[in-house]
């Protein structure tokens, strides 16, 4: 591309800006608006992701083995239970040093006094890839010779992989239908100036302007306000997020619950913003000028 | 140099513009294309602008055959050709200077070669005290006159006027048109389409007379034989 082309392309795609600011700062708004509902949900589905993959490092699988097994005979039912499929690792725990992490969660012990280790069971922390397969995985075990019993916490892995799933789906509706909504506004916003400047475009039509020539200036319009929507709405997003995380979130209660730090996500974030932003520029300023260079 | 081989136009609508047209217009050449309303006169512009293509037969316009050119190609065609239009169709709010340099910028002339032809070609009309002026602020004939300059910038081998004069009073229409006549005696080929029969009668060119979307008369002088 000449150096003098290239410098109209700009020039003529930043005086479309302005000569249709109203519409320009209209899409602008759409992108920004569309690229937050976007971004929140994602940031959403990945807190959600996180909180669940950090519960499923943390929490196991109880499987209590038979109480008439040896110690021995109990410590070989291990490679049994990470043969099951879904386990990531069994982690043996004898009865005395259950017993002993028992007493530990005590000050006073005084209490259990006359008592000993064979009061418990030999048992496996038994830790799982997904825990979204929990109750398979759970059934897989209870089938196993010298199990007693397996216990876990469903219901509340359950919960938490149905809010996932929810999130996960609500998230790719939505960022589908908002590319879509924002594609339609920028493409309607080019099409007015390609409208305005119709006249211009004939013009250049009949004197022997390429269609690339002709269609540039209103690419570069599209892709600085795709631009702009997308640095606009991450400074935005940085800051709804600290405010959501920080002060209402941690404020009302929900401390238990830890978040991804946004410093953590800004990079890709700010490349999935600049990326949807850039898309829907290019793509709208190309739906709306091909009428115009069928010619 | 422009040839029309037996060319045929049938439109969606089932209109058939032009059946049979045959003619051919040597480089250097001025002729008129005559004929009434809905004679198939529009129909031979956008043939030869490439607008559209014909249904049957072939047209050729300097060294390209229209009724296969690829769309790519179109651009380079067009480069051969100046269309100046009734209505001048000029961009209100560029200059008279940026109207014609307009044209140069938009097919890739550099800044250099825009500063050397745009004073040449508004000498050439009669407009180079006028160029920092806009379309509004100038007289009919003195935008038929920029819409020249901006057809003529870029060297064409072909100038197509199509109703050159249609909004201009007889004084202004003759001007336009000697200025054609002056701007044919320097090389170029100039194809004026009219209905203005004294227009065409005051010069000693060859007239091409359509009428039904046939040639009814190709000759020499002010022979207008479609009149009714």
């Amino acid at each position: 591309m000449k150096g003098n082309r290239f410098f109209y392309y700009i020039r003529e795609g930043i005086n479309s800006i302005f000569n249709h600011s109203f519409m320009s700062f209209a899409s602008v708004c759409i992108i920004v608006a569309c690229l937050i509902i976007m971004g929140s949900f994602t940031l959403l589905a990945l807190n959600v992701d996180t909180v669940i993959d950090t519960m499923e490092s943390q929490n196991e699988i109880l499987v209590v083995v038979n109480d008439s097994l040896t110690e021995d005979q109990a410590r070989s039912l291990g490679p049994l239970i990470e043969a099951v499929p879904n386990v990531s690792r069994a982690v043996f725990v004898s009865r005395d040093k259950a017993w002993a992490d028992f007493l530990d969660t005590y000050e006073d012990t005084s209490r259990f006094e006359g008592l000993d280790s064979g009061i418990i069971p030999d048992r496996y922390e038994v830790f799982l890839e997904d825990i979204a397969l929990m109750k398979q995985t759970q059934q897989d075990i209870a089938e196993l010779p010298g199990v007693t019993d397996v216990m876990a916490a469903l219901t509340i892995m359950q919960g938490f992989v149905r809010i996932r799933n929810i999130v996960t789906i609500i998230s790719l509706v939505l960022v589908a239908m908002l590319f879509f909504i924002s594609l339609f506004i920028m493409s309607n916003t080019i099409k007015l100036t390609t409208f305005e400047r119709r006249d211009e475009i004939a013009i250049m039509k009949m004197v022997g302007a390429t269609s690339t020539f002709i269609r540039w200036p209103f690419v570069v319009q599209g892709l600085i306000l795709g631009l702009i929507g997308a640095l606009v709405s991450f400074l935005m997003e940085w800051g709804l997020y600290q405010l959501v995380t920080e002060k209402l979130i941690s404020g009302a209660g929900f401390g238990f619950l830890t978040f991804l730090p946004f410093s953590q996500m800004a990079i890709p974030i700010l490349a999935v913003f600049a990326a949807v932003g850039l898309g829907v520029g290019t793509i709208g300023s190309l739906l709306a000028i091909k009428n115009y260079l069928k010619v | 140099m422009v040839q029309f081989i037996d060319v045929f136009k049938s439109y969606e609508n089932g209109t058939k513009a032009l059946r049979g047209v045959s003619f051919k217009i040597q480089d250097g050449e001025f002729a008129f294309l005559v004929g009434p309303s809905g004679s198939g006169k529009t129909t031979i512009i956008k043939l030869l602008t490439g607008e559209i293509a014909p249904t049957d037969g072939r047209v050729l316009v300097n060294d390209y055959d229209l009724s296969n050119i690829k769309f790519s190609k179109m651009p380079y065609m067009r480069r051969t050709l100046g269309i100046v239009f009734q209505d001048y169709r000029l961009i209100e709010d560029k200059s008279v200077y940026e109207n014609v340099a307009f044209a140069m910028r938009v097919i890739g002339a550099s800044a250099k070669e825009i500063r050397r032809r745009v004073p040449y070609v508004l000498e050439l009309v009669g407009l180079d005290t006028r160029s920092r002026r806009h379309p509004q602020e100038l007289s009919g004939g003195e935008q038929q006159r920029v819409a020249i300059a901006r057809a003529l910038v870029n060297n064409p081998r072909l100038i197509i006027a199509d109703e050159p004069t249609g909004n201009l009073d007889p004084a202004r229409s003759l001007e336009i048109m000697m200025l054609l006549q002056k701007i044919n005696e320097l090389g170029t080929t100039v194809l004026v389409v009219t209905h203005e029969k004294e227009l065409v009668e005051s010069f000693s060119k060859r007239v091409i007379a359509i009428d039904g979307g046939k040639i009814i008369s190709d000759g020499m002088g002010g022979y207008y034989s479609y009149e009714r």
